[in-house]
């Protein structure tokens, strides 16, 4: 009778093997989590999360680089002029109207990394050329020229005082 | 004494047997041209890696700090570390001319028909795993072309639907590729090249099984194979020696050849060089990442240009075995294939102007188009070739092809030879 109940009894044994193989599939894919998450950014990369900036010292036309968690970003004072034609357009490939992008219109805040794969465009003329692939953006950092498919990123930034900025905390 | 020795093993594990069936006495088609002496070298060439690898990992620094100056270190004061390096960095670019050869010829030959499918896909892995080994390889030098290298192509994985830029965060371990990067792909590095050996294993054990292709593409199995030793071990040895002339002149003469200018400059992620190029053996792809103006389409056409090779035994309809030279459509699609690899590596290597874009996209068109027509070329060419009158021995495989253990997956067609 015990036989007939155990070993005869191939419904119950499958439903077992079942089990136990979603179980332990379960178990195995649940012990992957610590080893992916291990390769995310560590705490202290996160830690340099904010960077600070003092404006002073910056003249109309003048363009600056600061490292915010490791990229650049481009910190421009912007003359009248610029501001005025900036203001006209509403960019290119990716339409965006200037005010949008600015907390104060002499102040232009991107993060200076292309759109498009991820190099750093330089300064030339108007704007920014990258020259990894030829991409182009205009003074509020709009592009306007491809492949890159989107406007250079705004990143989070206040005013802490009037010449002073924080990258990383809006 | 050593025959003792020799029993006393035999009876434990079948050495002497192993070594007769599988290395002296392999049976191997005696028509082999020197064309077939590649997949040696590239066995040659992974040792070369991982043994003057092992021996730069004594000296190397895994971290963002110190990894340039390391390589200063060993250019400088390791004992015959310049050595080490240059054998490493050239070595890097044998491999890649090795097994381009390698797979032309089993393109050329139709060597990826059946029953050798397997080996073409085992074959296809390794490639892809020696393409991520050199990558991750070429940061490790931590100069201004490896980080802008490592930046863009990891980048690539933005095209990831919905999670892209979580994705491309977790690769680098950074919001930039920094210090973290340059740690896992040194760990990853030192992986893959015994990923690679257990491939290559798998790689054998289906040549061993199915036996090497041959130029006429007439099964010999049975007649005209003769034993690899010692005929293919002297041949092997002999293109070892041509092989060794030309990497040791890079290596002693035109060491920085390999190496770009760019890269003599530490990393510096607040400033791209004007001109970004990789290494020599992604530059038809590169060129086709670049041809396509949308980013992901880009990302799509780059990694489907790698994989297209892999559908070779489908594309390839036509029943006449021995590829290129039994087939001349075949040679002449082949040679252009290649002229189009060249121009694509040209573009590749060139500043994007509108004109070389042009270029590139009228190549990538060529390059993609020819895998797309191969079904209606090869079968268009098999009527052709079988109204024209093929010889015996090729009908003669065909009929024991179509009847016999190897199915191939057609259909009879009307025009066929009973
Ligand atoms: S990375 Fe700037 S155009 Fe491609």
């Amino acid at each position: 009778m015990a036989e007939n109940d155990t070993v005869g009894d191939t419904g119950r044994r499958k439903f077992l093997i079942k089990v136990t193989a979603v179980a332990g599939g379960a178990g195995a894919a649940v012990a992957c989590l610590p080893f992916i998450s291990s390769m995310n950014p560590s705490a202290d990369v996160l830690a340099k999360a904010t960077t600070e900036f003092d404006l002073t010292g910056m003249n109309p036309g003048d363009m600056r680089t600061v490292a915010w968690q490791g990229k650049p970003v481009f910190i421009l004072r912007r003359t009248p002029e610029q501001i005025a034609a900036m203001e006209a357009s509403n960019g290119g490939l990716y339409p965006e109207p200037d005010q949008q992008r600015v907390k104060q219109p002499e102040w232009l805040v991107v993060v200076g990394v292309c759109t498009h794969m991820g190099c750093v465009p330089n300064k030339e003329g108007p704007g920014w050329t990258c020259h990894c692939h030829g991409s182009q953006y205009d003074d509020s950092g709009r592009v306007t020229r491809g492949p890159a498919p989107k406007n250079l990123e705004v990143p989070p930034y206040r005013f802490i005082t009037a010449d002073k900025i924080v990258i990383g905390e809006a | 004494m050593q025959n003792k020795l020799i029993k006393w093993i035999d009876h434990r594990f079948p050495l002497t047997n192993f070594v007769k069936h599988e290395l002296t006495g392999y049976p191997t088609p005696r028509n082999l041209s020197y064309w077939w002496n590649f997949g040696f070298l590239a066995g040659f060439v992974l040792v070369l890696q991982v043994v003057t690898g092992i021996f730069l990992a004594m000296h190397y620094k895994p971290d963002a700090t110190l990894s340039f100056d390391s390589i200063q270190h060993i250019m400088r004061d390791v004992n015959y570390g310049w050595l080490l390096r240059y054998m490493h960095a050239t070595g890097a670019s044998a491999f890649f001319l090795v097994i381009y050869i390698h797979m032309a010829r089993t393109l050329y030959y139709g060597s990826y028909r059946a029953p050798r499918e397997l080996m073409w896909w085992t074959g296809q892995g390794l490639l892809l795993m020696l393409m991520a080994t050199a990558f991750m390889g070429y940061l490790l030098p931590w100069g201004q072309m490896s980080f802008w290298g490592a930046t863009v192509i990891t980048n690539l994985f933005r095209a990831t639907p919905y999670i892209g830029d979580q994705v491309v965060v977790w690769l680098r371990g950074d919001y930039t590729v920094g210090d973290a990067t340059l740690t896992r792909f040194f760990a990853l590095h030192y992986l893959f090249p015994f990923l690679i050996i257990g491939g290559v294993v798998v790689h054998l054990v289906a040549l061993h099984t199915v036996k090497s292709s041959n130029p006429s593409g007439i099964d010999l199995a049975a007649r005209d194979n003769i034993p690899f030793h010692p005929y293919f071990t002297s041949k092997d040895f002999y293109g070892l020696g041509l092989f060794l002339i030309v990497y040791c002149s890079f290596v002693f003469f035109f060491p920085d050849s390999m190496i770009e200018p760019a890269n003599n400059i530490p990393a510096n992620p607040m400033q791209t060089p004007t001109h970004i190029v990789p290494e020599w053996y992604f530059l038809p792809f590169y060129a086709i990442l670049r041809s396509v103006p949308n980013m992901v389409g880009g990302v799509a056409a780059m990694g489907l240009s790698v994989m297209m090779f892999a559908f070779m035994p489908f594309l390839d309809r036509s029943r006449i075995p021995g590829g290129a030279s039994n087939r001349p459509i075949v040679r002449i699609g082949f040679y252009l294939f290649l002229l189009n690899m060249l121009v694509l590596g040209y573009v590749g290597a060139t500043p994007p102007t509108d004109q070389i874009i042009l270029v590139g996209q009228v190549a990538t068109l060529f390059y993609f188009g020819s895998f797309l027509l191969i079904p209606f070329i090869s079968i268009a060419e098999e009527r052709w070739l079988i109204k024209r009158g093929l010889p015996p021995e090729v009908e003669a495989l065909i009929a024991s092809e179509a009847r016999g253990k190897i199915k191939l997956p057609f259909r009879r067609r009307s025009g066929d030879i009973k």
